[in-house]
């Protein structure tokens, strides 16, 4: 029997378990439906602000090697109006759009505008490590994560992921936090704060100077961190942090994650990783009689 | 650097500035050149260097034109003319080139020098327009462009510069029964097919492109009607 590739990460139900993640290609439908139609389970959206955001000057994204990627883009987005009327059209791709920012006003506001969209769930960007006043500012106030919650759940029918990074609270206490405000799901991570500098120019290579690290060199680092959420509560976990093959997935699914996303490995293989590791978490699954994706969530806890 | 295609492009980083793709028009061995026009901080800034000072280079990335031997047809303006610069300068043998190139007047006419000179030996002809007829034939790019689809059977047509020019052209080109290609220009952060700011309808400039098959643009939605800014927003052209 073909093994079952679908997942349910709380109320969001995916046909496929890989899913892009935020701030990867995340601006134009037609991408989107490229992407889905490569194999993602669904596309997460770049995170919207209340207001465009131009981002911070290039050099804003490069490879490190290794895998790694540095990035601090600044946030830039067409802001919540424009993007909910770009997505309007969409009727086949599952959409989870991010969102960013630092008052219950600003999320209410944005909420408002996607009313109408077929969007199948939102994600709170609560861990952003490169600017100011939102993101990882956001996390590490709990009060403030719940309020945030609170506001955005009150207006979205559909599923609400609260996605946490290592700033200086521990994330534990965001995680609580989104939860017991009524999360139905926690991402988990962001990337981690760090810089590049370069020998020859004797500076900071990122215009911002400190960015966000993500791919390979934050993997173990995300695992432990989606097992140490999924042993402390019962809540569905979206893994992220440098994904980028069948056997990092199945990695993090027997950590305690029900659907892993991917950002980097898109710029180190393209939208072809997404087709690679649907087949190899099949394979994987036929050759351990495991017929659902669900049997494997976890499964590494319990030894 | 050695051996970038014609088409390819880097990041060239002008520290303490900015960052911006620049097609590629020169590069031999441990050496690459590119052109710079004035226009925003980043090209400002590197106009504002000297002999000796430092800056940064990514690259090279993206597709590159299918050079065909036969009789070309390149049309191009503005910067857009460096990697046609490129393209001549990789030609195969059995090759005839007529070069069309526009500026607004004759004190933006650039590159008739460097063409001549990357073209000597085969037959070929450097034909320049000026919107205002101060230098050479008077009106667009895209009229000598028609003249010529008109009077000579080309194998190929090659093109870059401003966006409308080169949807003109591929029209033409496609009217005409002509293999074309154009490069085109988008907002670029990254360079490799993650960030997806240079996106144009489901196309990634940076990695599926910056050169395209003339079927291939005039399918897309956007190629020749709007472009997105550093937010995302799409713009008209």
């Amino acid at each position: 029997m073909e093994p079952d590739l679908q997942t349910d990460v709380g109320p969001l139900h995916l046909e496929r378990p890989a899913v892009l993640a935020s701030g990867i290609l995340g601006i134009s439908l037609d991408i989107f439906g490229r992407v889905y139609g490569a194999g993602a389970g669904a596309v997460v959206s770049k995170s919207l602000s209340r207001e465009p955001w131009e981002g911070y000057a290039n050099p804003t994204v490069f490879e490190i090697g290794g895998g790694g990627w540095m990035n601090a883009v600044g946030l830039s987005n067409p802001g919540a109006a424009n993007f909910a009327e770009m997505i309007r059209p969409n009727k086949s791709v599952p959409i989870i759009v991010s969102l960013v920012g630092s008052t219950e006003e600003e999320f209410e506001f944005m909420m408002s505008k996607f009313a109408g969209c077929s969007v199948a769930g939102y994600e709170l960007n609560l861990s952003c490590p490169h600017v100011d006043k939102v993101g990882l500012e956001v996390g590490d106030d709990p009060d403030l994560v719940s309020r945030i919650v609170r506001v955005v759940k009150r207006s979205a029918p559909e599923s609400v992921f609260a996605k946490v990074g290592l700033g200086t609270t521990d994330y534990q206490e965001t995680v609580t936090a989104a939860i017991d405000a009524g999360a139905d799901g926690i991402t988990a991570i962001n990337t981690i704060r760090a810089m590049a500098i370069d020998a020859e120019l004797q500076r900071p290579i990122l215009s911002h100077g400190i960015g966000g690290l993500s791919g390979t060199p934050i993997k173990p680092v995300a695992l432990r961190c989606v097992y140490e959420i999924s042993s402390r509560h019962d809540v569905p976990v979206m893994g992220c942090g440098g994904i980028s093959s069948w056997e990092d997935a199945v990695e993090f699914m027997l950590a305690g994650a029900s659907a892993v996303q991917l950002g980097s490995a898109v710029g180190d293989r393209w939208l072809e990783v997404f087709g690679e590791i649907n087949s190899g978490i099949a394979s994987y699954m036929q050759r351990k009689g495991v017929r659902s994706i669900s049997e494997m969530v976890g499964a590494a806890r319990n030894v | 650097m050695a051996g970038t295609l014609p088409g390819q492009f880097a990041m060239v980083w002008v520290p303490g500035v900015g960052e911006l793709p620049m097609s590629v028009m020169v590069a031999e061995g441990d050496r690459a050149a590119f052109t710079v026009r004035k226009h925003g901080v980043t090209s400002t800034g590197l106009h504002g260097l000297g002999p000796g000072d430092r800056i940064g280079v990514r690259g090279p990335f993206g597709n590159s034109f299918d050079v065909r031997a036969g009789r070309l047809l390149l049309a191009g303006g503005g910067t857009g003319l460096v990697p046609l610069m490129r393209l001549m300068s990789r030609l195969p043998p059995d090759t005839s080139v007529t070069m069309i190139m526009g500026a607004r007047t004759r004190e933006e006419v650039f590159f008739e020098d460097v063409s001549e000179g990357l073209l000597r030996g085969i037959p070929h002809e450097v034909i320049v327009c000026t919107d205002d007829g101060s230098y050479g034939r008077r009106g667009l790019v895209t009229d000598a462009v028609a003249d010529a689809l008109s009077k000579d059977a080309f194998d190929a047509v090659y093109s870059c510069g401003p966006e409308l020019m080169m949807h003109g052209v591929m029209k033409l080109s496609r009217d005409a029964g002509v293999f074309a290609q154009a490069s085109v220009e988008r907002m670029m952060k990254c360079g490799t097919g993650i960030c997806g700011s240079c996106c144009m309808g489901g196309e990634l400039a940076c990695v599926d492109g910056t050169v395209f098959e003339a079927s291939r643009l005039l399918g897309n939605p956007e190629f020749g009607v709007c472009h997105r800014n550093k937010a995302g927003i799409i713009e008209p052209y």
